[in-house]
């Protein structure tokens, strides 16, 4: 025993515990692999489209039109890590959509006031869905396929015959940018700069301000050379998404379109709760295994309660923009958005089994069926085709997932 | 039996690589016609490697060396190849469909037909004949849900005598069994060798099980064969020199030295009483008396069945059972735990038995693990503190030897007694003034055992009182101050350990005779 116990202490003693390099990018080459594949298919598209998929007005309109994927993968994510499922966003989406609507045109409410009601009305549906799965038992499944046909239903109820939205600040959440306070710096919006600049000083701050920490309590670390490199990417990343936005728009406005910041702001809040709150491992653990989270005292119904209530407040943003988008609320609105944003998980490498998934993995999957979507039709290919398309790379991505766990295995 | 020169089965110098790692690195075996070959060796030594390269589950070609069965060399490219051969393998991990019956599981894969349709009939009087030869004594058309894991067992090896079985190959098939239900398997297989002529090769664990019904015993080591002791009525199995060579070094005592200080009360249980889940009428726990003290290690001893691990379930926040009533006394005072946080919080840890299905999230890090239970304390306003919960990981993984060489490894990939650690952990996070620990050792080896029995130890000398649920009993004997026997949801005894053997608690633990009610506190 003797032995053992001084190889330990041995061990212990050493001041800064580094990973290898190799060791690093092997062990997370999953991880980083879903980032690598977003940059082929930018790339690929770029030539396939000869430059036009990178001019700046397409990669606001990007994330313009792939705002509603990307807000509902969001909580699409917990709800798959959770081992649920959500089948009702886009029928929630049509009826939220409808509400909103009516409100601002038949009763008067100015924007502001419409999208509280809205909201309030998703975080409602979402602990209708929560109460059944949390408290009754329903599969999630079940549950949501039922909602699926119920707000449908009341959409068609609602929205029969397609309401205008004419209010024209709504209008603006969808198609127009963040004030340019300092005005234009030549060709450049200076939002757009400011913000890209705090980023980049906010990325390394944090980063390494992780190091020292974990330095400073005598924690492994990642080698300096992988952090560099980590940042040089991130850095160049960000500066060129940085540029891209600078340049976008018109003579009036351009650099950072709303929807940006909203899903920016979303992403962060969210990142926050599932990776650094308790709320985010309850998350975890009970899609990880159910039993012994409630063996380690985690009321796994608040937990999947929350996760749907989350859903709902995510799915209500999804209809704001969704509406503001279209400028009308229909009954017809938001057909398989659940699906998009499940697709979007998927490829992002969260776990059909449920316990495994990231955010950043998720957006990254709802931008490459953004970019995929959005080069083909730069492309002049026919929607059906775009579809079967998407369908096909859905089934790959989680095909490649199971087959390198299982090399790993 | 040992003089028989007859050999079936020889593995010569296998070496099976995993892309860096060497799994095997010259393991060589012999085994005669009809013996009861026993494998020993600590988890991850390679044993049920060596097994799937035996059985074709790891293709000739993927591997080095020669296997030569029955005199000839073979190439199994899959299980199928082994299995027309008569090899059977029984993984530790049954391979049965919980929601098909005792007959559709042993034809599953291998159903009798007539034209396209699967002969029901003849299924059924073939699997009496081969449940009859197992001694199983149940419907063939009862699901294999309704029945217990030993009988669960029963029904594998009958699978296996209707593939005309000639080497029959079983991994741990003692680990979730109780004492009782193990010899009977034993007596089952040396029955079959005797009268069917089986060869048998058993990994096990439990070293007075390969002392009662080996006749050799291979000891692997790291990917190497060790030595190869036969065992005959002049020649006992040492059991001493077995477990030198299995850890490779010498261990004098299997359980550390360790003197009590034992302590005021700390926790008491008054007439709990908790009935089945599905049948109200039958009570698990019939008026369950017992006590812990400060510093002391109990033990609760009692075959599968007693009801130990349900009324301890019961207590911890109700999670098995309904209608549980009875007092719960925490330091002299009353308490509840109408869930799983009150417990926690007044201090009660529940390391629950079956790892990984009730203890761990194999998804997450030995990080994410060990916090799990104590994230309230980890956290402010929701948020947790992650260079406090890396320290705490960090702290335990080294205090405890966890074999990993970080914190940020899946829990998955560890092995057993690892993995085993990492709940322990889970569990002395939470500061416990009680800490229950329910089959703490199953299925670990020798060397992560007495790792956990100095945990132990530690724990009660800083002052926790501690229950250990085992269905060991030289570990309850080695490592407890106290024991308690239960039989069918009755406490039958209250013992000092240091003043009874093996054979004093089987015997409370098969009479349901109520223990003296002034005997049953310390």
């Amino acid at each position: 025993m003797s032995a053992a116990n001084s190889a330990a202490v041995k061990k212990g003693d050493d001041k800064v515990e580094t990973q290898s390099l190799k060791e690093l990018l092997l062990g997370n080459a999953r991880s980083y692999g879903i980032f690598f594949a977003l940059v082929v298919v930018i790339i690929v598209f770029q030539i396939l489209t000869g430059g036009r998929l990178l001019n700046p007005n397409n990669v606001v309109a990007l994330f313009q039109q792939n705002a509603y994927v990307l807000i509902a993968a969001i909580g699409m994510l917990m709800v798959i890590i959770a081992t649920h499922i959500d089948l009702s966003v886009g029928s929630v989406v049509a009826f939220i959509g409808g509400v909103g609507a009516l409100a601002m045109k038949n009763w008067g409410l100015n924007w502001f006031l419409a999208i509280m009601l809205m909201i309030v009305i998703g975080l409602a549906i979402g602990a209708w869905h929560g109460f059944w799965v949390a408290y009754v038992g329903v599969p999630g499944f079940v549950t949501t396929l039922g909602g699926m046909l119920i707000f449908r239903g009341l959409a068609t109820v609602v929205a029969g015959e397609s309401i205008p939205v004419s209010d024209p600040t709504f209008r603006a959440i969808s198609k127009d940018y963040l004030p340019n306070v300092f005005g234009f710096w030549g060709e450049f919006s200076s939002n757009a700069i400011i913000v890209g600049v705090v980023a980049i000083v906010l990325v390394i701050w944090m980063q390494l301000r992780k190091r020292n920490n974990a330095i400073k309590n005598g924690l492994p670390v990642q080698p300096m050379s992988f952090v560099v490199l980590k940042l040089v990417i991130a850095v160049a990343a960000i500066a060129y998404v940085t540029y891209l936005l600078a340049c976008s728009g018109n003579a009036t406005q351009g650099g950072i379109p709303i929807v940006m910041l909203i899903i920016g702001v979303l992403i962060g809040v969210y990142w926050f709760a599932l990776n650094r709150t308790v709320y985010g491992r309850n998350v975890y653990a009970v899609g990880g295994n159910r039993k012994a989270a409630i063996l380690s005292g985690i009321d796994t119904k608040a937990t999947d309660f929350k996760i749907f209530l989350n859903m709902g407040f995510l799915t209500s943003i999804a209809a704001v923009i969704t509406l503001s988008r279209l400028a009308s609320a229909t009954a017809q609105t938001g057909m398989e958005f659940e699906m998009d944003a499940i697709a979007a998980c998927f490829i992002g490498g969260t776990a059909v089994t449920g316990g495994i998934g990231t955010i950043p993995g998720a957006m990254v999957g709802a931008l490459i069926m953004g970019v995929l979507n959005q080069g083909l039709s730069i492309m002049g290919v026919d929607a059906a085709w775009v579809k079967t398309i998407k369908g096909l790379v859905v089934i790959a991505a989680v095909a490649y997932d199971l087959v390198s766990k299982r090399k790993k295995g | 039996m040992a003089t028989n020169n007859d050999v079936i089965l020889q593995m010569n110098h296998i070496v099976k690589r995993f892309g860096p790692v060497t799994a095997l690195k010259d393991v060589n075996i012999t085994v005669r016609r009809g013996q009861i070959f026993s494998i020993c060796g600590e988890n991850g030594a390679g044993k049920s490697t060596l097994m799937n390269v035996l059985s074709g589950v790891y293709p000739y070609g993927t591997y080095e060396g020669d296997i030569v069965y029955d005199g000839e060399t073979c190439k199994f490219r899959t299980i199928r190849d082994s299995e027309s051969k008569g090899i059977v393998i029984i993984h530790q991990e049954l391979a049965l469909v919980p929601y098909m019956s005792i007959q559709e599981n042993i034809f599953l894969g291998n159903q009798i037909r007539k034209g396209i349709a699967i002969d029901t009939d003849a299924q059924r009087k073939e699997a009496l004949r081969v449940m009859n030869l197992v001694g199983l004594n149940e419907n063939p058309d009862t699901l294999i849900a309704n029945i217990g894991v030993g009988k669960q067992q029963l029904v594998e090896i009958a699978k296996a005598l209707t593939k005309d079985v000639k080497l029959l190959i079983l991994d741990e098939p003692t680990a979730a069994l109780n004492d009782e239900d193990s010899f009977k398997l034993l007596d089952l297989i040396d029955q079959l060798r005797k009268e069917h002529g089986i060869t048998a090769i058993i990994i096990s664990h439990k070293l007075n099980e390969i002392a009662a019904s080996a006749d050799a015993v291979q000891v692997i080591r790291d990917g190497q064969t060790i030595s190869h002791i036969d065992i005959d009525a002049e020649h006992p199995l040492d059991q001493d020199a077995l477990i030198r060579d299995m850890v490779g070094r010498p261990l004098t005592n299997r359980y550390p030295d360790h003197q009590s200080h034992i302590g005021a009360e700390m926790f008491r249980m008054e007439n709990w009483k908790c009935h089945h889940p599905l049948d109200e009428n039958r009570l698990v726990s019939k008026d369950v008396c017992m006590n812990v003290r400060k510093g002391e290690i109990v033990g609760v001893a009692g075959l599968v069945g007693a009801g130990r691990t349900e009324t301890m379930m019961s207590m911890f926040g109700h999670q098995y059972g309904t209608h549980a009533t009875g007092k719960l006394y925490l330091e002299g005072r009353e308490v509840n735990f109408p869930s799983v946080r009150s417990a926690i919080d007044h201090g009660v840890a529940y390391a629950t038995e079956d790892r990984k299905v009730y203890g761990l999230n194999l998804m997450d890090t030995i990080r994410g693990n060990t916090s799990l239970a104590s994230l309230k304390a980890l956290s402010k306003f929701g948020v947790i503190d992650e260079t406090q919960e890396k320290k705490i990981a960090e702290k335990y993984r080294t205090e405890f030897r966890t074999k990993a060489p970080t914190i940020e490894m899946p829990s998955g990939n560890l092995s057993g007694g690892n993995q085993q650690k990492v709940v322990l952990a889970k569990w002395v996070a939470t500061n416990p003034k009680v800490l229950i620990l329910d089959e703490p050792t199953r299925g670990i080896d020798v060397g992560a055992k007495y790792d956990i029995y100095e945990i132990i130890d530690q724990l009660a000398d800083a002052g926790s009182a501690v229950i250990v649920v085992s269905s060991e009993l030289p570990e309850l004997l080695g490592i407890c101050d106290r024991i308690y026997t239960m039989c069918n949801g009755t406490i039958t005894a209250n013992v000092d350990a240091k003043s009874t053997d093996q054979e004093e608690l089987m015997r409370y633990m098969t009479a349901e005779i109520p223990v003296d009610p002034s005997k049953v506190y310390a």
